[in-house]
């Protein structure tokens, strides 16, 4: 079904600069309703939906909006989602602030026409009224919201890279590993044997699974176009699936403050056709940064602003993994070593004293002079093992499939058809 | 919406009885009336810091970083015997108290005294042990584990010193004035505030001590 | 490229302090320390000149009266509003011009100052001051009291909200302040990644503070509780006492917890200990998590004091008792209740997973029902009322019409995957503002336009009251809306500089909107200074000037320093309409002696042996870090060696004075 545009949809002015706009929110109406509802899309149940909605078009009229506007559809779900829940709420809203101006005018001092009852405070049917009224939107709007944020759930494997458009059993996520830097972002690719900076290049429909996590402070991994954001934290791992039904190019950054070096942390991501993704990562190989060592990360790691873009045309394929862990300096102890040595119980006495001095002040351009000693401490490695983690398979698959009903949880569904699991799994 | 129904009858006056509406035989509220429950509130509001310090020992308490772990680290006998001198204390306070009931100014002294002896006790061999963990370099600054420990147990024993302090000054305060209705109330505050720091112990020697070394 | 500095090293003597610490490369910051220095001066030397030193010290700095505290506490929060207003300026001018590759006319280093100072101001040292200001003055009227329970404890919290107002304040001249937002994230926050002294002035400034809302907030629980005058039950409080009630009931429940958080925080950046580091076990995450367990009550206590306004100002200015006062009153027990288990909804991109998420979104959506019940009671109070549209009724329209906005948009980002895009964006810049500003500042006016007649015995000029209310409604929307827009446009927060050009439009709309609101401000001074100047025209002598429902307004404007002669009896809600309508007789004779506290100096000094305290802390100098603390302890023992803390007001003065009154009442009848 077709759906007319109003004319307020259009970009009123020139397109940013190589951003794509595409006045689509509403083309893919026909699976938003269902979408949240779980069932298979079809057109018939969208249409009652659309008439409040249409009245919400002129909220839109202002240019650029990417997060209602954006190139993948996750991200254009959870537009969509804001604007349901917008409408859900005026439904109350707009009948209070139209009673509030109507009774301010109505009962106004000079109008002595207008009844008076100075003692009149209560009516039990009104009273159940004005705590019904918004119990029941709070009560659709939380059924809503269980829903979308188990569907839109960020670590949740993506089951269709638009509406009606499931995603093959076969084609496995492009993985993705990002890193917050100070103040720049690194991408690995792993399957490719990349790494770039300050830049990312995805092919168009193909899902990504994001691998996130950051050197030293926290900030947030964002593109809007693509699928909302997720921490970027150290010592952590957060996931983050998105597709993009576009090409493009598009913004991303930093969505929380961390440091002097914030305000120019932004990066350009390419949406591309296959064959040009293909090229890129190519070109990318050829590049003359050479080899994301471990030596090179720590190089890369120290402060720095308004970093250009750089590829890198190989990468040491346990380097995130040692990010993460947070043991790429040499003779570090690893994360997880520490807390599987911690869920024995810890190395006892002797543990005390295994902790050694960084070797250098990698914080020095943040104005580190006269720390205490033991602030710029951490534990050495005693004996780690190396981990095959490159292609880790999610620690829980979770099952892409619509929720029915109340939803969850997943009844009697093994995960064996995720596109996850379809590639055989590494014994790691 | 439906039509609100009024209520028309409203009207609260029982017409003709006078009504007073000043209280003209006024007896002024007795000095100090509300410090009880003024100082309960506040105790309430010092067992919520204590309550995100266990909340965070809770949390950190198994993160070692590759160090000691409680059983490495804890003498439960020590322990035991310093918690039996900060339960001695409280009844002792108790003892002070019933002195204070009866009127007695040199039997709430002595009972204060003894009191303080105790939680001097405590402290000393809280000290001691943090001394020994120190020494031995299971520092607050290993481990996330410690740092959380130190902290709770810290905090309990800096409580403690305070309440020490004010015992000091609370029985040069009878010296000087006797039992009068002052003095009376500060013994029954630091009653509470010790008796507190009792219960606030009995959390810490189980949370921390006995299911730590039991982990 | 900026080069930041070194960390100064360490002396044993200055600590970190040395002359390096003044920011005499700033050339803003030196024209803003000739002008307060100025300022300053022109202030001392007139006290000194008009001699009014002694009258300073033993009417207002000494004072435990609960009017004059609360006079006080306006004024600060008067004082800091201008300077957080300030920042705002600054930041919106910045974002206004930095685009294209401009830099704007602030450095990083200046500019992280100036939205953490902003943020940390506006919501500690403005907002906090300005309802605990409000409570303290009308709580004790409304429930017929002659103080509060602990009047000296009183003066203490007052001047720790000083000392640690203070301290922030001497950040900007001494030092830094935190670079690091408002809540002051780890790592970040961390000793590793913010080295210099700005996090430590953020610490001790707000740990200051702390201890004195905490001791207020148990100061106002128990004076609501114990000291109601007869008759008045729970359920004949007026709201408003209520509200206030609820507030310090969460301020208790919550403040230690910040105390708590922020000690910890201080641990790590002091001691090297490992609670919130990245290594050696630490969990920066579990910071975020404490902060937010006091920092979203705090949003309540914020609002809920102003919630009770409201009520007072629509039941008055529609002439009519309030609608549904019961469930008034259990709304605000359900939003007090409800506001613990709502904090993670500040941080679902945090990646906890989508049951703990919708858990946190549905709770937080709530809330939004017993606050919806609130606003239709209002509504139906304006039903069949009287509605007279004086400058408090106006404020509460305006709150009403802006604060559903900001609810509606607040609801939005409490559904996760909606907040996965508006989170950090302008779009929540927007929303809290518009709850904030909408919700607490319009409340404040209202109060302020309602009570200033209580408080000093005139109304407050009306046209000027227009203006600055129209510049601050017609302000605000033109400031925030844009940012909403912003938001839906994908801009984050706290950016110092931007690619886009075509966001610019946007942003110079934002920055007139504050220019406007700046206009209005302006107008609200002048307000105050033009009624001062009038105060004879304007002048209430009734000490009832609106028509008043409930006790404050049974006394005279300003009320005596014993507030009532003889303590009224209460038959109902609304009490004092209740005594005008059954025709009460104001008691004129047999007055008796009135007990009531002594002024003491204690609170003041024992601040400012904490303000020193504070500041040799932030800069490492060991030596007078002990010596002030131990200077605070041994002059609180000293003040418990003090007995005698009390006096009567003998009943001829008390007759004296309220001579006064009938005759005042006599020639306006």
């Amino acid at each position: 079904m077709p759906t007319k545009l109003s004319p307020s949809m259009r970009p009123c002015s020139p397109a940013k600069a190589g951003v794509h706009h595409r006045p689509v929110l509403f083309r893919s109406g026909r699976r938003w309703g269902p979408a949240f509802a779980g069932t298979r899309g079809s057109s018939k149940t969208g249409w009652a939906w659309k008439l409040p909605l249409l009245a919400a078009l002129p909220l839109l009229s202002g240019c650029g909006l990417v997060v209602l506007d954006p190139a993948g559809d996750v991200a254009r779900q959870q537009g969509h989602l804001i604007i349901i829940s917008t409408v859900l709420m005026l439904l109350i809203i707009v009948p209070v602030m139209a009673l509030t101006v109507f009774f301010a005018w109505k009962y106004r001092a000079a109008n002595k026409q207008a009844t008076y009852k100075p003692d009149w405070d209560h009516s039990t049917q009104l009273e159940l009224v004005i705590w019904s009224a918004p119990l029941l939107i709070i009560i659709c709007l939380g059924a809503v919201t269980w829903v979308a944020t188990h569907m839109l759930d960020p670590y949740r494997p993506l089951a269709r890279t638009g509406p009606g458009q499931a995603i093959a059993a076969h084609v496995k996520p492009l993985d993705v590993n990002v890193v917050a830097l100070d103040w720049k972002w690194l991408f690995i690719y792993p399957e490719q044997g990349i790494a770039t900076v300050n830049e990312l290049a995805v092919p168009v429909n193909r899902p990504i699974r994001f691998r996130i996590s950051a050197s030293s402070v926290m900030n947030s991994f964002y593109v809007p176009a693509l699928a909302g954001q997720i921490y970027a934290m150290p010592g952590m791992e957060t996931k983050l699936h998105g597709v993009f039904d576009k090409t493009g190019t598009f913004d991303g950054f930093s969505a929380n403050y961390s440091g002097w070096g914030f305000s120019d942390m932004r990066f350009k991501v390419k949406s591309l056709p296959a064959p040009a993704f293909d090229q890129w990562v190519a070109a990318a190989k050829a590049s003359g940064e050479g080899d994301l060592s471990r030596a090179a990360y720590l190089k890369l790691e120290k402060p720095s602003q308004k970093e250009p873009v750089r590829h890198f045309a190989a990468v040491d394929p346990q380097l995130f993994d040692a990010v993460v862990n947070m043991c790429v300096e040499p003779g570090k102890m690893c994360m997880h070593d520490m807390m599987a040595i911690d869920a024995k119980g810890g190395a006892g006495i002797a543990g005390i004293q295994n902790v050694r001095s960084v070797t250098y002040d990698k914080f020095a351009a943040r104005g580190t002079g006269s720390l205490a000693n033991w602030s710029v401490r951490y534990v050495a490695a005693l004996c780690s093992q190396q981990m095959h983690s490159a292609d880790r398979p999610d620690a829980r698959p979770v099952n892409p499939a619509p929720l029915k009903g109340e939803g969850l949880p997943h009844p009697n569904q093994a995960p064996e058809r995720t596109a996850l699991n379809a590639v055989p799994r590494q014994t790691s | 919406m439906s039509a609100p129904t009024i209520t028309a009858d409203s009207i609260t006056a029982v017409a003709d009885e006078p009504v007073q509406f000043y209280d003209l035989d006024e007896h002024a509220h007795p000095e100090g009336h509300s410090t009880m429950l003024g100082f309960w509130i506040y105790l309430m509001s010092d067992c919520l810091i204590f309550a995100i310090l266990f909340a965070c020992f809770a949390v950190l308490g198994d993160s070692y970083a590759a160090g000691p772990a409680p059983k490495d680290l804890f003498e439960l006998p020590l322990v035991a015997l310093n918690t039996a001198m900060l339960l001695f204390s409280s009844i002792t306070y108790g003892f002070a108290v019933l002195q204070m009931q009866q009127g007695k100014v040199k039997g709430t002294q002595l009972w204060l005294a003894v009191t303080g002896l105790f939680g001097l006790a405590f402290l000393g061999i809280e000290l001691y042990e943090f001394h020994h963990l120190i020494e031995i370099g299971a520092t607050p600054q290993r481990s996330a584990f410690l740092s959380s420990f130190f902290t709770l147990v810290g905090t309990h024993g800096l409580h403690v010193t305070f309440g020490t302090l004010w015992l000091v000054v609370l029985m040069v305060q009878l010296g000087k004035h006797g039992l009068i209705a002052a003095n009376k109330r500060r013994v029954m505050c630091l009653s509470m505030f010790w008796h507190f720091l009792d219960v606030v112990w009995i959390g810490v020697f189980t949370i921390v001590y006995l299911m730590g070394v039991l982990r | 490229m900026i080069t930041p500095q070194p960390a100064p090293a360490t002396g044993p003597f200055l600590g970190k302090l040395s002359l390096d610490a003044l920011p005499l490369h700033e050339p803003i910051l030196v024209v803003t320390f000739i002008a307060v220095a100025i300022g300053g001066i022109a202030v001392l030397a007139a006290i000194t000149k008009y001699r009014l030193w002694g009258w300073l010290w033993r009417d207002w700095l000494t004072t435990v009266d609960h009017k004059r505290i609360g006079i006080m506490y306006m004024i600060l929060g008067l004082i800091m509003f201008l300077r957080g207003f300030a920042d705002a300026i600054m930041m919106r001018l910045q974002q206004a011009m930095a685009f294209g590759g401009s830099e704007g006319y602030l450095p990083p280093h200046h500019y992280d100052q100036i939205f953490t100072a902003h943020g940390v101001i506006m919501i500690f040292f403005v907002a906090m001051p300005f309802i605990t200001g409000l409570m303290n003055y009308i709580v004790p009227l409304q429930i017929g009291a002659r103080d509060v329970s602990f009047p000296f404890l009183n003066n203490f919290s007052f001047w720790m909200t000083v000392s640690g107002a203070a301290l922030t304040m001497i950040s900007l001249f001494v030092g830094e302040y935190a670079q690091t937002g408002w809540l002051a994230y780890p790592p970040l926050s961390g000793i590793a990644y913010s080295p210099n002294v700005g996090v430590d002035y953020y610490i001790w400034g707000l740990q200051i503070a702390g201890v004195g809302t905490t001791l207020s907030g148990i100061n106002l629980i128990v004076t609501i509780l114990k000291l109601r005058a007869p008759g008045m039950g729970l359920m004949k409080m007026p709201v408003f006492t209520w509200t206030s009630l609820c507030a310090n009931i969460l301020i208790v429940a919550s403040f230690p917890i910040l105390t708590a958080t922020l000690t910890l925080l201080a641990l790590d950046r002091y001691a090297g200990t490992n609670f919130f580091t990245n290594d050696l076990g630490g969990s920066p995450m579990m910071y975020v998590n404490l902060i937010w367990i006091w920092g979203h009550p705090e949003v309540y206590i914020l609002v809920l004091p102003l919630f009770g306004v409201y009520s007072e100002v629509t039941s008055t200015f529609s002439g009519k008792k309030l609608f549904g006062y019961t469930s008034m009153v259990y709304a605000t027990i359900c939003i007090t209740i409800l506001s613990y288990i709502v904090w993670l909804h500040h941080f679902f991109t945090m990646g906890s997973g989508a049951s703990v998420n919708s858990f946190f979104g549905i709770t937080t959506m709530v809330i939004s029902i017993p606050t919806g019940a609130k606003l239709f009671n209002w509504l139906f109070t304006m039903y069949r009322g009287r509605i007279r549209f004086e400058l408090p009724m106006m404020w509460t329209v305006a709150f009403m019409l802006t604060f559903v906005i900001g609810g509606m948009t607040g609801v939005l980002l409490a559904v996760p995957p909606a907040d996965f895009v508006l989170h950090n964006s302008l779009f929540l810049i927007a929303h809290f503002h518009n709850v904030i500003i909408g919700g607490v500042l319009f409340g404040l006016f209202a109060a302020i336009n309602y009570w200033w007649p209580k408080a000093f015995g005139f109304k407050l000029d009306v046209f000027w009251g227009k203006i600055s209310f129209w510049c601050w409604v017609v302000g605000f929307w033109m400031a925030f809306m844009p940012l909403y827009i912003l938001g839906l446009m994908g801009v984050t927060r706290r950016m110092r500089v931007f690619d886009d050009p075509s966001l610019q439009i946007w942003f110079v709309i934002a920055a007139i909107g504050a220019a406007v609101i700046a206009v209005g401000i302006a107008a609200m001074l002048i307000q105050f200074g033009v009624s001062i100047w009038r105060r004879k025209e304007l002048a209430d002598e009734s000490g009832d000037p609106w028509g008043g429902r409930t006790l404050e307004w049974a006394t005279s404007s300003p009320p005596p320093d014993y507030n009532f002669a003889f303590t009224p009896v209460i038959h109902s809600l609304d009490a004092w309409h209740d005594m005008k309508k059954r025709g009460h007789q104001r008691p004129v004779a047999d007055f008796r002696d009135i007990h009531m506290p002594s002024n003491t100096g204690t609170g003041f000094i024992l601040a400012a042996f904490c303000l020193v305290m504070g500041f040799a802390l932030v800069w490492h100098i060991w030596w007078l870090v002990i010596a002030s603390f131990v200077a605070t302890i041994a002059y609180a023992i000293f003040h418990t060696f003090n007995y005698k803390r009390d006096f009567d007001i003998p009943a001829a003065t008390v007759a004296a004075v309220e001579d006064v009154r009938t005759r005042h009442l006599a020639a306006g009848a």
